[in-house]
């Protein structure tokens, strides 16, 4: 069943469509960057977008920058309000669950096959990206690709600190999935699942930044999801990024669990 | 293969189905009647334990629904309201996907089986094509094709025919009577009753959630006792006949207490033409609007 999932998923145009918008946009920035010169000033602009000019090493992380905050949350959010409330929709649920797949299996399938896609998305970005990078605005000398904090950094390092980064980008995606999952199983429009999920999260994001609500804000969802960055300091700031894992989890347990509970239990009338 | 127990689902503080023992015996052709509304598909959502009964009993093929609903499936086609298929797929990709998506799918013969379903229910020339261009009696013979795949010994079809010109209709009638002389349970859930009719063994009659009426086909259709008689001299016949015509139409009499043979001899007796005389037997529609009254889509008479 898993594998009829990702198959699914993977055979559709749309996402493809979607992982190629996701790539898309870094690219283009970087096009600018490379053509113009002129980059952002440090502390200005996306994260990292001011270390990258003469050093497309680093542009992966600027990429993954530059889509975190809008782009590849609404990319997640419409895979996972589709996974089930689009079969409810199109009817393939009635038949799916007759045929017959058991609603732990199915929900798990789906799970798994969005996991993928986060996993399949954030690589093809970071890769794209580097791609474009290294060709685009030139590798730097080894030894003065630095950290955020100015210390030297090797290549291993930094391969190693972005294999950690896109495996934190992924997990913080997981807790999108989860979100928009479980409003896939309350819903029977996609649209809505999807966008439900987005405007908690847009909420999320404004009471970050919101003082009146500093009494909450470290159990938000969107809280640490820029904790990545630290990941390329000397040395690495563990603090927010471990925070940042727990609290992540913590909304996918209970999430999934949520889940998990209202689809078993659910009339399927569509 | 299919019995309830006071199967009950309420939705809110509307009873859907209200209490319905159905049984459903090996080999029958079973026709699930009832006007629209009346609690067909939430019934049969209810059999596939796809909606959760608010009390009563399932079993399916002996298997208790919904908790061990998945042992009996595996032998259960099923079409509920209506076909359903991933648009951009082809009809036989769509088939495959649904075939490997759960169990008792034999992966070795799955080509086979799927081209021998397309072949059933005609769909092989159009198998490549992808099922978003399908019209709606092509989606419905996909529908059926999915249910056929793995040869269920019983069929829970859902308004099968909807959608389908009267050869399409023909042909799944046809093929519905082949597969249940080889066997197969065919569970057939409609409003329309000529379908029924002509396919039918036993019929169950729902109407406002209750199961006003179950048996055979033929106790349905039982004569009513009365006679009917076409005369060549009305006015003469009415006059001979007085006190026992139950209603008049034209030439026509529908006649109480007398047989058949009683009635054309003392006729022909009195010197008045006899043109036909048989015992009157209500068609499935009459039977089943005695049943159920005039209602339809009311939501007052609940």
């Amino acid at each position: 069943m898993i594998g009829v999932e990702v198959r699914k998923l993977f055979g559709r145009p749309r996402t493809w469509v979607s992982i190629l918008l996701l790539c898309a946009l870094p690219t283009l920035v970087a096009v600018f960057l490379a053509v113009s010169g002129v980059g952002p000033r440090p502390g200005e602009g996306p994260t990292f977008l001011a270390a990258v000019l003469g050093n497309g090493a680093l542009y992966p992380a600027a990429a993954l920058g530059i889509v975190l905050p809008v782009f590849l949350p609404v990319a997640v959010a419409v895979v996972a309000g589709d996974a089930v409330a689009g079969e409810a929709a199109a009817g393939t649920l009635r038949y799916l669950l007759v045929r017959p797949v058991g609603r732990t299996r199915l929900l798990v399938s789906k799970l798994v096959s969005v996991v993928l896609f986060v996993l399949v998305a954030v690589t093809a970005v970071a890769v794209s990206a580097y791609v474009v990078g290294t060709s685009l605005l030139g590798t730097a000398p080894i030894t003065s690709t630095t950290t955020v904090s100015g210390t030297p950094l090797t290549a291993e390092e930094l391969a190693v600190r972005t294999a950690l980064m896109v495996a934190y980008i992924g997990w913080s995606m997981l807790g999108v999935a989860s979100l928009s999952l479980v409003l896939s199983t309350l819903t029977d429009s996609a649209l809505g699942a999807a966008l439900g999920g987005l405007a908690l999260l847009v909420s999320s994001t404004v009471l970050v930044t919101l003082d009146a609500a500093d009494a909450v804000r470290d159990y938000l969802p969107t809280r640490y999801w820029l904790a990545w960055v630290d990941l390329f300091r000397e040395p690495i700031l563990w603090r927010d990024v471990e925070r940042g894992v727990v609290v992540q989890g913590v909304y996918v347990g209970v999430l999934l669990a949520m889940a998990w509970a209202n689809f078993t239990t659910r009339d399927v009338t569509t | 293969m299919i019995r309830t127990h006071s199967l009950t689902k309420r939705y809110g503080r509307v009873l859907a189905v209200d209490g319905i023992d159905l049984d459903v015996r090996e080999g029958d052709r079973y026709g699930f009647l009832g006007p629209n509304g009346s609690g067909k598909t939430t019934t049969v959502r209810m059999l596939l334990g796809l909606v959760f009964a608010t009390s009563g009993h399932v079993e399916l093929m002996g298997h208790t629904v919904p908790r061990h609903v998945a042992r009996a499936l595996p032998d259960v086609g099923a079409l509920v309201e209506g076909p359903a298929a991933y648009p951009h797929l082809s009809a036989r990709a769509n088939l495959r996907l649904l075939d490997a998506a759960g169990p008792a799918g034999d992966r070795r013969s799955r080509r086979r089986r799927v081209e021998e379903a397309l072949e059933e229910v005609g769909l092989a020339d159009v198998g490549r094509r992808p099922a978003r261009t399908f019209s709606l009696g092509m989606k419905q013979r996909l529908g059926l094709a999915a249910a056929l795949v793995r040869r269920p010994r019983l069929l829970v079809l859902d308004e099968p025919t909807n959608g389908l010109d009267p050869r399409g209709i023909r042909e799944v009638r046809d093929l519905l009577l082949r597969l249940n002389a080889q066997g197969t349970t065919v569970f057939l859930s409609s409003h329309l009753l000529a379908e029924v009719e002509h396919l039918c063994t036993r019929v169950g009659v729902l109407d406002g959630g209750r199961l006003v009426s179950q048996g055979p086909l033929d106790d349905l259709l039982a004569p009513t006792g009365l006679t009917v008689v076409r005369v060549g001299d009305p006015a003469a016949a009415a006059a001979m006949l007085d006190g026992v015509v139950v209603r008049r139409e034209g030439d026509e009499f529908l006649v109480a207490r007398t047989s058949v043979d009683e009635l054309t001899r003392r006729l022909v007796a009195a010197g008045i033409a006899v043109q036909g005389a048989w015992p009157q037997q209500r068609t499935l529609e009459e039977a089943v609007l005695e049943l159920t009254g005039s209602g339809s889509d009311e939501v007052a008479r609940r």
